[in-house]
């Protein structure tokens, strides 16, 4: 199995090389004329105003919050489902609580408009 | 040693060409299928049948200009496309194309590698894409890029957990996270039809996943220009699209891995079965494209948390009792 | 040296280097960024323990999910983007007089500990082991885990109502 991984590693630099090597070749192909009208960000044609940042709402924060809570939550069914078949019903009512306490969770989330996007 | 590394980077190599190839063509086939949806011809000038139009789009490409927004941040705007086309590639490296062959006299697997939690890092890579959307948006400086950069992360990660949830049923039926052994697993029958329920989610998800209509809200272009990618162009543009559609194949790699049976089906070889499941998969992707307008940012993230979350997760208990 | 102990070097080089940069980036988002080749680097070294659903919980959770959350924090925070925080202040000879004897102090007792001989047998499939042991020995502290969670979860939504 660890030889496997080496095959992970080597296929992952390899990619990795294969993603840079074009820019190399760009930097060596491309022409070159820079003027500063050109790097100017696009903004429907003006120039743009003001910060590219602005104040962002606060639900992209709660969503990845969210997001992670409940990606927590599948890490821990994952060697559930692969072992239930051996355990039985007995991993399966440990399973049934588990969720049941998130499912409190996700119904309070949507009770109090977590989940809406306005 | 010696011998395993340079065995892994002849793979490797092989893989990416096959890889890089088809992420071209498909991108041929698009605009080709797309041409005749709409009552029209698509490229039809270079080669036979337009069949050399990627090979001109990408000399062109690599001989465009290389620049970035002023007050952008540079090490960063270019490590973002780098970083997503190079997690788009990693996937491939515990995808099984098909089983055992043997070739010039010695037996060789048809995938890289097979490792235990092979499910989980396709899972996990998918989910290290967010950092080529976020960063590729933050990093132009412009309003639109960043605006779409967040858009897209959130719709990424909500349906990262649906399809997390929704696989769950097949390692379930499977009873290993290897994706040989899953394969493996199904030689009796596909899991779609013992999970059709988890396949449907699976594919909503998967269509959400890659940014792909009727969810291709990241580049809603009316109001968000090209959203993450407005500011990019030339070649780093294009590492953007690669991933894209390179994003589309694993798509269809995972469904028929996980649900279609993989590299069985009767008759033909068994990389030529998967490989049709996957053109399959590609093909209705485009299809919906063609046919699908666009949902609204509320009804995407409303379809991800409130319905195909709990959905899958009913599916889930409800397959386990009937396991039991 | 062998493979193993080449694969192990190279992954501290790049828990080391990206750890480095965090502390040292003068930019938020830098900084952000720099966990995760840090993160990845510890999942590569669990390969190394032969803990392979650990690393996948790493490549999930620690930089899919928990990283990702940082930089939409960076990102909602106002005007952090653009901000250079410094990095230095009057007190950096202490502190390195302070690091420095904790390294010496590490290293002194990394020397003397007796490490002893492997503890049993690896068993054949990982996932499968976790599972079994989460289920059966540990399933107390697995129950609670899902308390801890939707309390974070709970937690959240208040904070957030309040701010709206």
């Amino acid at each position: 199995m660890p030889l496997d991984w080496a095959y992970v590693a080597v296929f992952a630099l390899v990619g990795a090389g294969m993603a840079a090597l074009p820019l190399g070749l760009v930097w060596l192909l491309a022409p070159r004329s820079h003027y500063p009208q050109k790097r100017v960000a696009y903004e429907s044609g003006i120039i743009p105003f003001g910060e590219a940042w602005s104040q962002f709402h606060v639900r992209y924060y709660l969503f990845g919050l969210a997001f992670l809570l409940f990606d927590i939550e599948v890490i821990y069914i994952y060697p559930w489902a692969v072992v239930l078949r051996e355990l039985g019903a007995f991993a399966f009512v440990e399973m049934l609580i588990f969720l049941g306490v998130l499912g409190v969770g996700l119904a309070y989330a949507w009770k109090k408009g977590a989940l809406e996007w306005v | 040693m010696t011998a395993v590394v340079v065995e892994a980077l002849l793979k490797s190599a092989v893989l990416l060409f096959v890889l890089l190839t088809a992420t071209a063509y498909e991108v041929l086939l698009e605009r080709k299928l797309l041409g005749r949806f709409q009552v029209r011809y698509g490229p039809n000038r270079v080669g036979p049948w337009g069949l050399l139009q990627p090979l001109a789009d990408g000399i062109k490409l690599l001989t465009k200009e290389d620049f970035a927004p002023a007050g952008a941040d540079r090490v960063v705007y270019v490590a973002a496309p780098v970083l997503l086309m190079t997690v788009a590639l990693f996937v491939y490296a515990v995808i099984p194309f098909g089983p055992e062959v043997e070739l010039f006299g010695r037996r060789v697997t048809l995938y890289l590698a097979d490792v235990n939690t092979a499910l989980l890092l396709v899972l996990g890579a998918s989910s290290l894409g967010v950092y080529g959307l976020i960063l590729g948006g933050w990093s132009s400086n412009s309003k639109y890029s960043l605006l779409g950069g967040l858009r897209s992360s959130a719709q990424v990660i909500s349906y990262e957990l649906s399809l997390a949830l929704a696989v769950l049923a097949v390692v379930l039926e499977a009873g290993s996270l290897s994706l040989v052994r899953i394969v493996q697993a199904q030689e009796q029958g596909w899991f779609v039809l013992r999970q059709p329920v988890a396949f449907l989610v699976f594919f909503l998800s998967a269509l959400a996943e890659t940014n792909r209509a009727p969810f291709d809200l990241p580049e809603a272009e009316q109001e968000l220009v090209a959203g993450y990618q407005t500011e990019y162009g030339g070649f780093k543009f294009v590492m953007f699209y690669i991933a894209e559609y390179l994003a589309m194949i694993t798509q269809g790699a995972l469904a028929a891995t996980l649900f279609l049976g993989g590299w069985h089906g009767p008759l033909l070889p068994p990389v030529v079965w998967f490989v049709l499941k996957v053109l399959l998969f590609v093909v209705v992707l485009i299809w919906i494209r063609a046919t699908v307008p666009r949902v609204r940012y509320d009804q995407l993230m409303g379809l991800g948390w409130k319905v195909l979350i709990p959905v899958a997760l009913l599916n889930l208990l409800v397959s386990a009792v009937l396991l039991l | 040296m062998n493979a193993e102990a080449l694969a192990f070097y190279a992954l501290a080089a790049m828990v080391v280097v990206g750890g480095g940069l965090v502390v040292q980036s003068r930019n938020l988002v830098h900084a952000a960024v720099s966990l995760v080749p840090t993160l990845l680097g510890v999942a590569g070294l669990y390969v190394l323990l032969h803990a392979e659903f650990v690393t996948a919980i790493q490549l999930l959770i620690y930089v899919g999910a928990i990283t990702v959350l940082i930089l939409f924090v960076i990102l909602l925070t106002e005007g952090a983007t653009g901000l250079r925080v410094p990095q230095r202040n009057e007190q950096v000879p202490l502190a390195l007089v302070v690091s420095g004897a904790l390294v010496l102090l590490l290293w002194a007792v990394l020397l003397r500990v007796p490490w002893g001989p492997p503890a049993g047998t690896l068993p054949p499939y990982n996932p499968g082991a976790v599972g079994r042991s989460l289920l059966m020995p540990y399933v107390l502290a697995f129950e609670v885990t899902s308390l801890v969670i939707l309390a974070c979860l709970v937690g959240a939504i208040v904070i957030a109502r309040r701010e709206e």
